[in-house]
């Protein structure tokens, strides 16, 4: 059938036209005058998000390379989510810091468009596509405060080392090729399951290649070292959007590529996913510690979260590819909201980002305290939050497939890591306000709403994570 | 007739001619070439293979990759000249308003 070949797409088309129809609203804009363009990146992610729901279970193909299964669709939904928050809280940045609006906006809307696309594609060629698509939008982002010289720096960073690694991403494609002469995942993952006895060094080379590239962007520990400089340096609001965002598109295709194609290799793979793993949750927590940047400890926070995430696909079993998508949705709501906050907090000269900026919040911004406590609990995976059951569900997911290790080195760094979150915490309700200290701005119904939107979120998965998790259950059995 | 191997052994070597540029070169254009020559090393990857394996797959990859190489150098070079308004340097060595 002809038309339902574009079914799959659909989703991605309804962000793209968002983008481009937020680019041609901005430069048809009459200087001064204000547009919607943040709504209407809104109602594009909207279409995304019913599409998604109405393709659920009918596994639409389109062009073999764009596979609309429901893994990829529960992801497509976590990014909705994201895209949503990030808009809600950007409105009032963008006001305060003066950004270009229709090109800020186009950008996120094309980020998230390459990170669907990401999500769903079935062919390694299709991944790389979409990994650039969303990566040069994230570096533009990443640097859109021209006049500030850290983002600027950031962005260059994040530029060099992104560049970098999708060329070992390519090398890694350009092996597989050569071995299986398909970059197409499922011939891919037929010809290396009839190969599986033979380890030829090209299919290891690819291997290694491909894990390098993945490692790369999802900061995962030896290769994570522009993740903590990027993250400070960009604007608060875009690195709440690239932890979450990139991170989420990253793991589903690396959980794609890993767990069908390559699942025949797990034998060569597993051990060493298992020591990144473990490196990625010691070093994000120990060094998150040492931090008094804001910012740069939950950039650290990050890196420890993606090592969960990690373990959760070491596990690889029922269990624990649920539990990937149950804590990456969770991750994204929670982390997205700290980060949130700290933007609403942000002024346009200063970015408000410093631990001690913090003392004190208590007195002056109370609702804004209270959100970003429920928010570092979560991040922290205290009860009653969602971060309590997902670290609970991937832990759950090591043990019962004999990763006891790994289980021990995750609970262990959960409760360090709880001791930073806590630190935020009591600055903000023991400790006094420095007299100095500006008062924070006022924020907008918009962003407010976002962040009780996501408290609720948190809250609620926390305390009946039942339905979510059936559906995470449900999208994982249909590509493994 | 060339032997695959050989194709392979080239493009491995500027390979790691470009990834070594880009931990020694001290000037950020000359890395952003350097990313530039890793990303070529993987085109030659992709047309040899592509002759080997009797597709023509290999040889349109190479397209898709010199687009995306094309975008990356224009958003590079952006973001490396509003680094120089800053500092007026294109030594790393000088940004350090980051811990690197």
């Amino acid at each position: 059938m002809f038309d339902s070949t574009f079914d799959a797409v659909v989703p991605l088309l309804c962000v793209i036209l968002a983008a481009l129809a937020a680019m041609g609203a901005e430069a048809f804009r009459a200087r001064g005058e204000r547009m919607p363009i943040g709504g209407l990146g809104i109602v594009g992610l909207a279409g995304a998000g019913v599409s998604s729901v109405l393709l659920w279970n009918r596994n639409a193909a389109s062009f073999g390379v764009i596979l609309a299964d429901n893994f990829g669709l529960f992801v497509t939904l976590v990014l909705v989510v994201v895209g949503v928050l990030t808009i809600m809280f950007s409105s009032q940045v963008v006001r305060r810091d003066a950004l270009p609006a229709g090109e800020y906006y186009a950008l996120v809307l094309f980020a998230i468009a390459g990170m669907i696309m990401m999500a769903t594609a079935n062919d390694l060629l299709v991944i790389f596509l979409a990994l650039e698509i969303l990566s040069v939008a994230v570096y533009v982002l990443t640097g859109i405060r021209r006049d500030d010289q850290r983002a600027t720096e950031a962005a260059f960073k994040y530029f060099l080392l992104g560049a970098f690694s999708s060329a070992f991403f390519l090398y890694g494609i350009a092996f597989t090729y050569g071995v299986a002469g398909s970059t197409r995942l499922d011939r891919v993952g037929a010809y290396l399951a009839a190969q599986s006895m033979s380890d030829s060094p090209l299919i290891l080379m690819a291997l290694a290649l491909l894990l390098v590239g993945f490692a790369f962007k999802i900061s995962a520990v030896p290769f994570h070292m522009w993740t903590p400089d990027a993250y400070e340096g960009a604007p608060a609001i875009v690195t709440g959007f690239m932890s979450t965002g990139v991170k989420a598109a990253a793991f589903a295709a690396f959980a794609r590529v890993f767990l069908s194609a390559f699942e025949p290799f797990s034998a060569d793979w597993a051990p060493i996913v298992w020591i990144i793993a473990a490196l990625t949750m010691i070093l994000g927590t120990v060094v998150g510690v040492a931090q008094s940047n804001l910012k740069r400890m939950l950039a650290y926070s990050s890196i420890a979260h993606g090592g969960y995430l990690l373990v959760g696909l070491v596990a690889a079993n029922e269990v624990g590819k649920a539990a990937i998508l149950f804590y990456l949705l969770a991750y994204a709501v929670t982390n997205l909201a700290a980060f949130g906050v700290i933007a609403l907090l942000g002024s346009r000269d200063r970015g408000n980002d410093e631990l001690r900026d913090y003392a004190g919040l208590w007195h002056t911004r109370p609702a804004l305290a209270a959100l970003m406590t429920v928010c570092l609990l979560s991040l922290g995976g205290l009860p009653p939050t969602v971060g309590f059951i997902g670290k609970w569900y991937i832990f759950s997911a090591a043990v019962s497939a004999g990763y006891y290790g790994l289980a021990i080195i995750g609970v262990l760094t959960s409760v360090v890591s709880v001791f930073f979150y806590l630190r935020v915490v009591v600055m903000m309700y023991m400790a006094e306000r420095e007299v100095a200290a500006a008062m924070p701005p006022r924020v907008t119904g918009v962003s407010m709403a976002a962040l009780a939107f996501a408290i609720f979120v948190i809250v609620y998965l926390g305390v009946m994570p039942t339905q979510v998790l059936d559906l995470a259950s449900a999208s994982i059995a249909t590509i493994f | 007739m060339i032997p695959l191997s050989d194709y392979l052994i080239v493009s491995a070597i500027l390979f790691a001619i470009g990834t070594a540029g880009v931990f020694l070169r001290r000037n950020l254009i000359t890395i952003l070439l350097s990313v530039e020559i890793m990303l070529n090393a993987v085109n030659l990857t992709f047309v040899a293979f592509g002759r080997y394996l009797g597709s023509v797959d290999g040889q349109i990859i190479v397209f898709f990759v010199m687009t995306v190489a094309a975008a990356e150098a224009a958003v590079g070079l952006a973001i490396v000249i509003a680094l120089f308004r800053h500092r007026e340097s294109l030594n790393p060595e000088a940004f350090t308003a980051l811990k690197w």
